[in-house]
């Protein structure tokens, strides 16, 4: 059996997207900004899809949503234009964001902070949440941007994006968000949150690789990353992405729509699937279920290496995650574990597993016997559990 | 850079066969207790190395025969990836029937082609090749423990580069034979910095003393402080290898010691205006002054004889052009 648990890192196609993908490649293939028929044939199918991405997150229509290639785009997109306007100008000096954004808000963040923005890197609690307070603390009259994810990747923790956006709005500094985790997750609204900027893509809802966006209000339009053509009203140039624009409407709709029907089965199934988990001995969950994402489980087995768990799991066809895909090939602790101050002997224990709502009672079942299994063999393995004879110092642990 | 830089790998798809063997099924993973090792009549020795906090933790247990030193039995247990679990068992396999003394020769290099398929086709991808570096370790710990001496008196040379063994020593002989100016050719030379990558710079995966910029920088620094010393000493230098402001000196020193004085003889003198690497020719721009200012001879017999004595001295790349 093959179970797919790694929702976080990216999604399967809905069948219904790809159906509404699909003219979009042979048959009506005409760039939407041409005058001919063919250019005719797309347009109407580019603004029904933008209207249903619109109402996706409840934008106002005199806002911007660009559409573009990733969010890894987007967030750089954020940052770097920032800095053009505000650091470079020496109008501002000083960005805010927190010590667990996505790398491409963090990677970036670094580059901007090398050619001499000061940055500031907001810890994460106990919980493995932010705390709006500490935004207040380090907004400076410098301050240009606070960038705070909606959900953490890794963990699911929905930060308080609420009253983060209340205390930019009351300090007239600009807000960002990396929604990424959060759309077709968590209900959203732009309007009713103080947000500026947002940041969301596709393939997290069941859409297509290769297309993100970025939310933009009105009135705090950014200046391009890319320029060129003109298209997207001159806000990110390069031909439109028919089929992914339109596979991002479909996903949208249905993204949304599931927020109120399956949504809460998926956490009625995570949840179950997680009170199992617990019982196994010796593991430890981050972040309380309520203040997560309705999908994800950061779960450490106590003396079980992630890797040689994903191995074990891999083995019996299910996939799972140690934390940040893009981080899979380094071999760094997890860096939410670090964070959360974790104790330390955890930092590379922690397996994520993040359910969508293609995942079935069966597959977590089978998943829930795979893990145990391989529970048993790897603590079997592990030093962490092995015998010493008496007076042995051990070197090997610090926690236990 | 490239095509197989530029899609990434899938770390485990190059595992070697032997390595997702021994981590689906390690065949020397166990405990040696205390009573065992009293029933077998051996002498019980435990060694850790590593710590879980930093991702990678072995035990190792050894009966040893206190009278002939030999490892009669090898076990261990390991917190770790599917490559540190592999790494564990095959050194384990390697120590047995060994004596303590021999044992203490097996190294990391030793672990890694033991679980190769084909000889030359590496067992794990670089990035993991440090996790077989900890199987060497708790050798020299269980050896260290059983000997009852210091750990560090079993290693004869600093290694810089623990996944390739690289020593302080080869390092620098590379270096300055070969004149390595990057850490891309230091890898090219010595794999050292091809694996991990933890030794090329601060802030890799492991701390460590000494790291490969450390060297580069320390041989460039010599470079430097020979050719100065050269110079002061009118010995021979790499004229060609100079920087622009070291050329300038040297050719200033040559004019002053074999032309100058012959100018102001004649009541004249010169100046050097510039120095600039035009290809392969070196041209220095000079001004005449006093009496060789529209002297004669100034852009034919004098030109020629200060170009001579410099082409002679430092190159026969150097074009002398009045202005």
């Amino acid at each position: 059996m093959k179970v797919y648990l790694d929702n976080n890192a990216t999604t399967m196609v809905d069948p219904q997207v790809k159906v509404a993908m699909d003219p979009f490649f042979t048959e009506k293939y005409g760039n939407p900004n041409s005058l001919h028929a063919f250019a005719g044939e797309t347009h109407p199918h580019i603004k029904t899809a933008m209207e249903k991405i619109y109402a996706g997150i409840q934008a106002n229509r005199k806002d911007s949503v660009v559409i573009t290639s990733c969010a890894t785009e987007s967030n750089n997109w954020v940052l770097k234009s920032i800095y053009f306007e505000y650091i470079l100008t020496g109008r501002k000096n000083h960005i805010i964001i927190s010590e667990v954004e996505h790398p491409s808000i963090m990677a970036t963040a670094r580059f901007i902070e090398s050619m001499g923005c000061k940055v500031t890197y907001l810890p994460i609690n106990s919980e493995g949440l932010i705390e709006a307070q500490s935004v207040r603390d380090s907004i400076t009259s410098k301050t240009a941007l606070v960038s705070v994810m909606w959900a953490n990747n890794e963990t699911g923790a929905i930060f308080p994006v609420q009253e983060i956006g209340e205390i930019c709005a009351e300090h007239k500094v600009l807000f960002h968000t990396d929604a990424v985790q959060a759309v077709g997750k968590i209900p959203i609204s732009v309007q009713e949150f103080n947000v500026d900027y947002l940041t969301f893509s596709a393939h997290k809802f069941h859409g297509p690789k290769g297309v993100g966006a970025l939310y933009m209000k009105q009135g705090k339009e950014l200046m391009p990353l890319l320029h060129g053509g003109s298209q997207m009203g001159g806000h990110r140039s390069g031909t439109l992405n028919v089929p992914g624009i339109v596979g991002m409407g479909k996903a949208m709709e249905n993204a949304v729509d599931a927020l109120d029907f399956e949504m809460p089965d998926i956490r009625e199934m995570r949840d179950n699937f997680e009170d199992e988990l617990l019982k196994i001995e010796d593991t430890f969950v981050v972040t309380p279920r309520n203040k997560r994402t309705a999908n994800t489980i950061l779960i450490s087995f106590r003396g079980i290496e992630g890797e040689s768990m994903l191995w074990d799991l891999n083995r019996e066809g299910i996939a799972a995650s140690t934390g940040s895909a893009c981080a899979s090939e380094d071999l760094e602790a997890n860096s939410v574990m670090e964070a959360i101050g974790a104790d330390e002997d955890l930092a590379h224990t922690a397996i994520r597993f993040s359910l969508s709502r293609y995942t079935t009672q069966e597959e977590l079942d089978h998943t829930l016997a795979v893990v145990k299994k391989a529970v048993a063999r790897l603590r079997e393995i592990s030093s962490s559990y092995s015998y010493a004879p008496e007076g042995h110092n051990s070197e090997l642990t610090i926690g236990h | 850079m490239g095509l197989d830089s530029l899609v990434g790998g899938t770390i485990w798809d190059e595992y070697s066969n032997k390595v997702a063997d021994l981590m689906n099924n390690p065949k020397n993973m166990g405990e040696i207790t205390t009573e065992e090792a009293e029933e077998k009549g051996g002498k019980l020795i435990v060694a850790d190395f590593g710590a879980e906090s930093c991702g990678d933790a072995v035990r190792l247990y050894w009966l040893v025969n206190p009278n002939t030193d030999v490892i009669m039995d090898s076990k261990f247990k390991s917190f770790g990836c599917g490559t540190a679990i592999a790494s564990s068992d095959t050194m384990a396999e390697l120590c047995k029937f060994k004596t303590v003394q021999e044992a203490v020769k097996i190294t990391n290099i030793d672990v890694e082609k033991a679980m190769r398929d084909t000889p030359d086709v590496p067992s794990v991808p670089p990035q993991k090749m440090h996790c077989s570096v900890m199987a060497y370790d708790v050798i020299k710990k269980a050896a260290a423990q059983y000997m009852n001496v210091d750990m560090e008196s079993f290693e004869e040379e600093i290694i810089v580069c623990e996944c390739a063994r690289v020593s302080l020593s080869t390092l620098q002989e590379v270096i300055r034979l070969n004149d390595l100016t990057t850490v891309e050719q230091i890898a090219d030379y010595t794999k050292a910095g091809a694996f991990c990558k933890s030794c090329i710079r601060p802030g890799g995966h492991e701390a460590k003393d000494i790291y490969l910029v450390d060297l580069l920088e320390e041989y460039e620094k010599e470079k430097m402080a020979k050719t100065a010393d050269s110079l002061a000493q009118g010995g021979p230098v790499d004229f060609e290898q100079m920087t622009v402001v070291q050329k300038l000196k040297v050719v200033d020193k040559v004019i002053d010691d074999n032309i100058r004085q012959m100018l102001i003889m004649d009541g004249g003198d010169m100046e050097i205006l510039d120095i600039k690497e035009n290809g392969e020719n070196i041209d220095i721009y000079i001004r005449y002054l006093g009496a060789c200012n529209g002297c004669a001879s100034a852009d034919t017999g004098t030109l020629f004889a200060i170009e001579n004595i410099l082409k002679e001295k430092l190159s026969q790349n150097i074009r002398v052009l009045p202005i």
